[in-house]
């Protein structure tokens, strides 16, 4: 129940929605048995006494009856669902801002797809939940309740011999339910599956046809096929083994009300009429019964759906705003004291006491091995993460001191993984800065060599990018992405590998215009290719977290060091064919 | 509370997503025969023994009712006759169980019935798209051919498995109820019959009137989900740009249309129980008015009454199921519009009939006067004559959209020549069969596909019947043997394409040593632009030595290294060939390669 008190918050608000419900179910299920007493009236009062001047009030009194119970049903459904979706509405709200503060540290261990299993299929069973699961157990309850109080007013042996049946159904109904769930969730698994070798075989589909893998593919996909067409038999099985045999106890049961209620109306302990009802509410007994199982395990899934939901709602926000953090413009000085990071508990450090300085103006070239820390650095100046030890210090005051928005809104990041929204090129350009003007768009977008071939683009500036930036090559979209934290006007520019998918007459036409850009300011070039960086006034080179050489390029290219290494390899054939040009 | 008044701000066009529109067709007859061709395997099997079965218990379930009102009220109750009675209960039992014998048998056939057409219907499908040319691929999102291949097949599910039996046994049992009850008493059976229209009024209109309302809110749901896998994928530039509050109020925006829409269906929704319900009291308000005059007119007996009590709650069922499935065969019209299309469309590139099958390739390549395009607006190609040698190199060398992709994939009959031909060996490609051709050429792109799946499976996937030995001697070979060994489980370890544990170098020695698997006689090869740590560059350069021996390699080519070595470079500019010849040549032409080489390094040494 801790689930449910950790959530009430979220439900407490709306209580009366679902009071006013249930007040609404009483008179549902009370009038629901009205049935099959106007039938034993008719049968008992008005034919066998032959009093039919007692029709107009029984019809009109069932009407009346009936009309209740219609406008009852009506707002006991519709407030049910509406606290169910009020609730869902603030639950979702709460999720979504405690996502957009969670750190990178959270994502970097969550999966997108979990996370939005837990958005969407969760939230939906809590919201069914509180919808109908909690009332539906309660209209099974009462609907019995009521249903036998009529049947010992009727006749007790009756009622008792009817009863008798409810073990056995109540029996097979939960032991069919606790097998048929298992069987659901591998028919969901396998048709996951399915959709998986589906989807990759399509984005695969240019490397299948080269290798002329057709036939071994339809090969894959028939298996998965047929994995999915057997889960879904196995669980049809179980249903076709208990729900025949449900339904014949609740006809066995009727069986043996015709059995001994015959005798009985012969013996003339039993009106006809009387009978006859109990055919009726032995249906409203054992139909509702029928459906307890899944009212059961849908108390059991949104425990567990609540569970995981609180998971993301009590999730460490391990970057907080300080208090009395400040607001003030950022001139970009960037100085590392003595850092070193870990990212989680007991592993390698991610960076190991890494210096520098760097004031307005400098630019700061990272190079090194995938994996060595180049990103990381990087990451810490934003407060991304935060160090284990050290100082990561911003115009000489750490960055923690600044409030979140102040230290971000001054630092342009290009990301690895140019990452562009569903929207037009314009809104993905200004991203970061919704208010700025047509011309600073433009520019921005000349200065990252986007301008040319946005206006080749159909609508140009307007034209709209599909899920994950489809349609645009990695070169166009990292020039996006470029202009984009060039748009903010930042005092540091941070571009991580942000030009590897441009051709080397781009990438330099970019670099020039960022020369313009960032005179005055700081950046950080993190990139694999010497000619990136090599006009950086200080290049760090990485290896394991530490920085193992640093200096200029004309220093570092004759240091005899891992830099002149690389320098070598990547500019073998520079004096070959140097030679023969010039 | 902010739920009532939505908020009008600038943020809320923020962001766009498609999402599909409601799905519904007119009935279309044709459509729906050739559907049906899918049950014709099993019309001797389950199809007859599902609707018997279905018969058996649905005869049971009419049945009953009279024997219990006509025969155990009128006759045994009413003559007080206990064996009478006994026998009745005997009898009814026995029913039931056969009742219970079909009910099982049913759905167990129906299902494996339903099952199995999806299954040929499905594999039907996946292996027609197999079949198609790139140029069906070009121009359609990977998206639109998963969902047919999915969502459209499983919304035929529920028509295949109970649709077409439900179908059938509404209908007995709905004639079923107005035969007894006309049989019974003509008089009361059309006083009780007007809630017939009725009732399938509410269950075709006012439930599709529900419906519609409920397809919108999947609509404002998918754009929520949408969004929120969005806005996950892109927390990291959210975040870098300071985004959260106007993606929040962003987010606001969706919830709420969320909540409007919803309130708005589950409003309908509520309505539909009630009516049905009202529907039903004037049913019973007939019977016990009028049923109970007629037994005191003597005209019927109590039995009748009774039996038409029962009776009278047995119409809702099939009329709501019947009008369920005219809702859901409208729906089943879109999809199966959308199957149809796909496995109407013909491959472009088409084999001829006893075409050659390459045992041995030699690799000899030939381009004659080859003109080609994609979309017949822009021409691709322009009148392209080159040969290359068996074993030679050759790279392709230009801008984006130059031509060198296309080359590449006319050499493997991705796509056919407009005007010209290419030949291999000697044998024009319209005449060779198209597994044995594209078997002896490996295409390495640039992005490599990686298959979700093990390192192992990965590699073998260019020979799927090497063993491991072969595979992890392929991988040594190029060189990709130690970053595999570094691995958590070695050649044992789990990739897939969205996973970030491989990078871009090292899914490139992957597809290298996939490709030798293959040992093709003719390797095409799109370098990678894509950043690649030096390391690796270097590892990469030497597999590409070993790769090419032996082999005609036509490469698409962006370092210089690479270009130097090849015998034979062709520089090429909107679709034309400018300047041919190997590195030397070209250089003391000093032409366009001359300036492309002079440029690049002139400009590394401007910065």
């Amino acid at each position: 129940m801790d689930t449910f008190k950790r959530l009430k918050q979220y439900y407490w608000p709306y209580k009366k929605y679902f009071f006013i419900s249930l007040f609404f179910l009483l008179f549902v299920t009370g009038i629901t048995v009205v049935y099959p007493m106007v039938l034993q009236l008719t049968i008992d009062e008005v034919v066998i006494k032959n009093k039919y001047s007692l029709i107009p009030y029984i019809s009109g009194f069932f009407l009346i009856l009936m009309l209740i119970k219609g406008l009852s049903t009506y707002y006991h459904q519709y407030l049910g669902d509406l606290f169910g979706i009020t609730v869902v509405y603030d639950l979702r709200d709460s999720l979504y801002k405690k996502l957009q503060v969670l750190s990178f540290k959270y994502y970097d261990n969550a999966k997108t797809g979990d996370l939005m299993s837990r958005l969407t299929a969760d939230v939906e069973g809590f919201r069914f939940f509180l919808s109908v699961g909690f009332s539906e157990l309660l209209r099974i309850v009462f609907l019995i309740l009521f249903s036998l109080s009529v049947m010992f007013y009727y006749s007790i042996p009756l009622a008792i011999v009817t009863m008798a049946a409810m073990p056995f159904l109540t029996f097979v109904v939960l032991r069919f339910d606790k097998r048929v769930h298992p069987a659901f969730r591998n028919i969901r698994k396998s048709l996951g599956r399915l959709n998986t070798r589906v989807q990759e075989n399509i984005s695969g589909m240019h490397t299948v046809k080269s290798l002329s893998r057709e036939d071994f593919e339809i090969d894959r996909f028939s298996n998965s096929n047929n994995n999915y067409r057997q889960d879904y038999l196995k669980t049809a099985s179980i249903w076709s083994k208990y729900f025949p045999l449900m339904e014949f106890i609740g006809d066995f049961c009727a069986v043996v009300l015709l059995a001994y209620g015959g005798f009985l109306v012969i013996d003339n302990q039993l009106a006809l009429g009387e009978l006859v009802a109990f055919f009726s509410l032995v249906w409203y007994i054992m139909g509702p019964l029928m459906n307890l199982g899944f009212v059961v395990n849908q108390f059991s899934q949104a425990k567990a759906s609540g569970e995981r939901l609180i998971e993301i709602l009590d999730a460490k926000e391990d970057v907080r705003e300080k208090e009395n953090a400040i607001e003030t413009p950022i001139k970009g000085h960037v100085t590392f004291d003595n850092v070193t990071l870990t990212y989680t508990e007991n592993d390698d450090h991610a960076l190991k006491n890494i210096t520098f300085d760097a004031p307005p103006g400098k630019t700061i070239g990272l190079i090194g091995a995938t994996g060595s820390g180049k990103t990381s650095i990087t990451q810490l100046i934003t407060r991304f993460y935060e160090p284990e030890e050290g100082q990561v210090l911003l115009d000489n005051r750490p960055v923690d001191e600044y409030k979140l928005k102040t230290l971000r809104r001054y630092i342009g990041f290009v990301l690895q993984e140019s990452f562009l929204f569903s929207t037009s090129i314009r809104e993905n350009i200004t991203y970061g800065c919704p208010d700025v003007s047509e011309e600073q768009i433009i520019d921005a977008a000349k200065r990252a060599q986007a301008h040319d071939f946005i206006m080749e683009m159909p609508k140009g500036y307007d034209t709209m990018l599909g899920e994950r930036g489809m349609g645009l090559s990695g070169g166009q979209k990292q020039r996006i992405a470029i202009a984009r934290a060039i748009c903010i006007n930042p005092s540091v520019l941070i571009l991580d590998d942000a030009t590897s998918a441009v051709d080397m007459e781009t990438e330099f036409k970019i670099q020039k215009a960022l020369k313009e850009v960032m005179d005055g300011r700081t950046s950080f070039i993190i990139a694999h290719r010497i000619s990136s960086l090599k006009h950086a006034d200080e290049i760090l080179v990485l290896d394991e977290g530490e920085i193992v050489e640093r200096g200029t390029h004309d220093f570092l290219v004759s240091n005899n060091g891992p830099y002149q290494h690389i320098f070598d390899i990547q500019y073998q054939d520079r004096k070959a064919i140097m030679g023969i040009v010039n | 509370m902010s739920k009532s008044n939505t908020k009008q701000s600038s943020h809320l066009k923020r962001f766009s997503y498609t999402v599909d529109r409601a799905v519904e067709k007119p009935f279309n007859w044709q459509q729906m025969l050739r559907l049906l061709a899918y049950l014709k395997p099993y019309s001797k099997s389950y199809l007859p023994g599902a609707i018997i079965a279905m018969l058996v218990s649905t005869a049971v379930r009419l049945i009953v009712p009279i024997l219990i009102g006509k025969v155990a009220i009128d006759i045994a109750v009413a003559n007080k006759d206990t064996t009478l009675l006994t026998y009745l209960v005997i009898g009814i039992s026995v029913l039931y169980l056969l009742s219970y014998v079909g009910n099982t048998l049913r759905i167990k056939w129906v299902n494996v019935l339903g099952q199995n057409v999806i299954y040929d219907l499905r594999k039907h499908l996946f292996s027609h798209v197999q079949r198609l040319s790139h140029r069906f691929f070009d121009s359609r999102s990977e998206g639109s051919i998963l969902v047919r291949i999915m969502n459209d097949i499983n919304s035929l599910q529920e028509l295949f498995t109970n649709g077409i039996i439900n179908l059938l046994m509404d209908i007995v049992m709905l004639t079923g109820i107005i035969v007894i009850l006309i049989a019974l008493s003509p008089k009361l059976a059309l006083a009780i019959m007007v809630i017939i229209p009725l009732m399938f009024y509410i269950s075709t209109k006012l439930r599709r009137n529900i419906r519609r309302s409920w397809q919108y809110t999947r609509i404002q749901q998918s754009r929520l989900n949408s969004h929120l896998n969005e806005s996950i994928q892109g927390i990291r530039i959210t975040q870098s740009f300071t985004q959260e509050k106007e993606n929040t109020e962003f987010f606001e925006g969706v919830n709420q249309d969320n909540y409007d829409s919803f309130n708005d269906a589950v409003k309908k929704s509520a309505m539909f129980s009630p009516v049905v319900e009202m529907c039903n009291a004037i049913g019973t308000i007939i019977l016990i008015s009028y049923g109970a005059f007629l037994i005191l007119q003597g005209d019927i007996q109590i039995g009748t009454f009774v039996t038409f009590a029962f009776f009278l709650g047995m119409f809702w069922e099939p009329i709501s199921r019947l009008g369920q499935m005219y809702n859901q065969l409208l729906m089943a019209m879109a999809a199966s519009e959308r199957i149809f299309e796909f496995l109407d469309e013909q491959p472009n590139v088409k084999e001829i009939e006893n075409p050659h099958v390459f045992n041995n390739m030699r690799g000899q390549i030939e381009f004659n006067q080859v003109q080609f395009s994609y979309d017949n607006e822009r021409i691709a190609l322009h009148d392209i004559s080159l040969s290359v040698k068996e074993g030679e190199t050759i790279a392709l060398v230009g801008h984006t959209g130059s031509g060198k992709s296309s080359i590449a994939n006319l050499i493997s009959r991705f796509y056919d020549p407009t005007k010209g031909s290419v030949k291999i060996d000697d044998y024009d490609l319209r005449e060779v069969e198209l597994k044995s051709l594209r078997e002896r050429i490996s295409v390495v792109l640039q992005d490599t596909f990686i298959f979700s799946g093990n390192i192992m499976e990965n590699i073998r996937f260019g020979r799927p019947e090497a063993t491991d030995q072969e595979v992890i001697e392929a991988a040594k070979v190029v060189g990709a043997d130690d970053f595999i060994a570094r691995l958590a489980n070695g050649y044992q370890t789990e990739v897939e394409e969205r996973g970030s544990i491989l990078s871009a170098g090292e899914k490139q020695l992957l597809s290298f040593a996939r490709a030798l698997l293959a040992d093709p006689s003719i390797l095409i090869l799109d370098e990678a632009t894509a950043s690649i740590d030096t390391e690796t560059e270097v590892k990469i350069q030497k597999a590409l030595g070993r790769l090419l021996k032996g082999r005609t390699a036509i490469m698409i080519a962006h370092r210089l290294s690479t270009i130097r070595e090849a015998d034979n470079i062709f520089v090429l500019e909107n679709g034309r060939i400018l300047e041919s010849g190997n590195h030397d040549e070209l250089i003391a032409l000093k032409g366009e390669y001359f300036d492309l080489v002079k440029s690049q390094f002139q400009m590394l040494d401007a910065i």
